[in-house]
């Protein structure tokens, strides 16, 4: 499997592919269906220092082509996942990306400080995009200079390097990548969802409790790819990207816009085997591409002059 | 364990105003533990609708490997499936259902509203299987609505109830149980939040068992959208695996 085979800081992967993070849990679930030292990594459920018990129901709703979520950060604390859901873990060959989420600046540092520690997680993902927390959560990932701040607070407690998820909710998404890189954070995730909602016909009022949730599934897949695409062009930080992927050829058009790696969410939820199904059509595809490394594609969209290269 | 395959439609039809009835075949029945549990079904092969559905078991037959479905095609999702024909994409069998061993006393009473009534069937089959009495409470909107009467009658007495007053007794499953005066020793409920909360109260006497609705992302316990409150330490359970059966008293309603 060495065209898949890639490395990024922190992070010696089988693959390029994990699922994404609250589409997950801690593995449990899906390893019913599959061994997940199959996988490339895994981002975990997002980790806050005590335990959340998330937002009122209903907590989801189906849309075009994608769904709304306000799970709202649902999980079991840092004791927990330190002490449970990690070791459960370690029993696969599986480097883990660990989700660190806060509503407070020393929360997030404390979260860091201790899940860093853990021997099977192999990097942070700075969870500063949530769109269904009140307090902090999103602001932490609007403000370029607030995210700026987080980064390096985190960055100055972590013993594993710091990734920092970004959300499309943003007029410049290209400003906050380049304000978490000069924070020091060592690569990107992106993106986490777009806030939207969706009202009842009949009695004009929102579906989702919470009112507002957050948009993921194929439907948000273009808006990710051009986001991709532009922070590739204008930071040298490494990004795993997210949004509507589904298929291998999705995962193709996320390297080509500039990815280095690619996470699923919401397609887990349609297909559970959608992540192994993924890494093996990945594989035949690049053979069939006559690729030499899935990193040869990376940025084709906006290299000059290497497109014709293949014949994708 | 939970398998996901592509099931044999056998038959699809319409039995009831906008109510489908689904038989399907495939190793999958194999899996089932308990009358109750659910399937997630993925309608088509499409982005949209995107999620799964998730449908009771109606009743299965595990020597023909089949189980029948029977559900309500109003939205986009079900509506679709009610056209499907050839194969199906179905996750299951998911969650724990209505226990029916070592049930104590001689009288079950079932109370289904609309299409929470689908999985009391094979519920009702199996008490009676094991000699137990069994008594129906079916609540529907209206006399277009209603299904299952004379299946539910081959196992013992059934109470219809509509909304409209069109056939039956005139108003809910719990008028009904009050009017006739139903005694049992043990109830089994499923339906709309409103009717469960007043089964409860009702036979607040008697142990009692509650299927739960709520809508789902994964249907296997790991995206928390199912949650539904609870009282004790967790605070929340998830519907799609710690239910969608739980034991009266343990939901918080309101
Ligand atoms: C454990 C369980 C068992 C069920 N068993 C049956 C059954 O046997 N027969 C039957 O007719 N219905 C059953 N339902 C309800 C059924 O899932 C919904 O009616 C169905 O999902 C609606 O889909 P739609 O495409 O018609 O509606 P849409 O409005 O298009 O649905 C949009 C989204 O909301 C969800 N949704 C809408 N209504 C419900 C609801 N009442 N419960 C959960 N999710 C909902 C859908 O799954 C979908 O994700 C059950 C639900 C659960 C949770
Ligand atoms: C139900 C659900 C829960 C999520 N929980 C988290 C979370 O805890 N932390 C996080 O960073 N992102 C979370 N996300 C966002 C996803 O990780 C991902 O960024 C997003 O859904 C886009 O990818 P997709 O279109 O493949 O789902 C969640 C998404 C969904 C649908
Ligand atoms: S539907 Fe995902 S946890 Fe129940």
């Amino acid at each position: 499997m060495d065209k898949l085979r890639i490395s990024l800081p922190g992070l010696e992967l089988k693959n390029p592919i994990m699922p994404a993070s609250g589409c997950f849990g801690f593995g449990r679930e899906y390893s019913q269906f599959y061994d997940l030292s199959l996988l490339g990594s895994i981002m975990v459920k997002a980790t806050t220092l005590e335990q959340r018990l998330g937002n009122p129901v209903p907590r989801v709703a189906e849309t075009s082509s994608g769904m709304l979520n306000a799970i709202g950060l649902q999980n079991p604390g840092l004791e927990k996942v330190m002490n449970t859901e990690l070791p459960w873990l370690s029993q696969y060959d599986l480097p883990v990306i660990a989700n660190v989420a806060g509503s407070m600046v020393e929360d997030y540092v404390e979260v860091a400080k201790n899940i860093s520690r853990a021997e099977n997680v192999h990097a942070l993902e700075l969870n500063i995009s949530c769109p269904n927390v009140k307090e902090g959560g999103i602001a932490f990932g609007t403000d370029p200079e607030v995210a700026k701040e987080l980064t390096a607070k985190v960055k100055a407690v972590s013993d594993v390097p710091v990734y920092v998820k970004l959300s499309p909710n943003v007029a410049d998404i290209k400003e906050m990548a380049l304000a978490v890189e000069a924070g020091g954070a060592d690569g990107l995730t992106m993106i986490n969802t777009l806030v939207g909602m969706r009202l009842d016909h009949r009695t004009g009022k929102p579906v989702i409790a919470n009112k507002t949730g957050g948009l993921s599934g194929p439907a948000i897949k273009p808006v990710a790819l051009r986001m991709v695409y532009e922070v590739s062009q204008v930071t040298n930080l490494p990004i795993i990207a997210m949004g509507g992927i589904s298929s291998a050829w999705d995962v193709i058009d996320f390297i080509s816009a500039g990815a280095s790696a690619a996470a699923v969410g919401t397609a887990n939820f349609v297909n559970p085997f959608v992540c192994k199904e993924i890494i093996e059509e990945l594989q035949a595809i690049l053979d069939e591409l006559e690729v030499e490394h899935i990193h040869d594609l990376k940025g084709r969209s906006w290299k000059v002059g290497e497109t014709a290269n293949y014949r994708a | 364990m939970i398998k996901v395959e592509k099931m044999k439609i056998l038959s699809q039809k319409e039995i009831a105003e906008y109510i489908y009835e689904l038989e399907l075949q495939g190793p999958l029945v194999d899996e089932i533990s308990m009358p109750g549990q659910f399937v997630h079904i993925k309608v088509k092969k499409a982005n949209d609708p995107l999620l799964r559905r998730p449908i009771s078991i109606s009743s299965y037959d595990k020597n023909k490997q089949t189980m029948t479905l029977i559900y309500r095609a109003t939205g986009a999702g079900t509506i679709e499936l009610a056209q499907q024909t050839g194969d199906l994409n179905v996750m299951g069998p998911l969650g724990s259902g209505f226990p029916v061993e070592d049930v104590k006393g001689e009288t079950a009473v079932l109370i289904g509203g609309g299409i929470g009534v689908p999985p009391l069937y094979e519920c009702s089959k199996q008490l009676k299987a094991r000699g137990k009495k069994v008594i129906h409470i079916l609540g529907f909107e209206s006399a277009e609505a209603v299904f299952y009467e004379d299946k539910f009658k081959a196992l013992g007495p059934v109470y219809i109830t509509t909304a409209d007053g069109s056939y039956g007794t005139k108003g809910f499953v719990t008028d009904a149980a009050a009017q006739f005066n139903i005694k049992a020793d043990i109830f089994y409920a499923c339906g709309p939040v409103p009717m469960l909360n007043a089964v409860e109260k009702l036979f607040d006497k008697i142990p009692g068992y509650i299927s739960m609705e709520q809508r789902m992302g994964c249907g296997i316990g790991a995206c928390l959208a199912c949650v539904c409150a609870v009282n004790g330490p967790e605070l929340y359970k998830k519907v799609c695996t710690d239910g969608p059966v739980f034991p009266k008293g343990e939901l918080v309603y309101g």
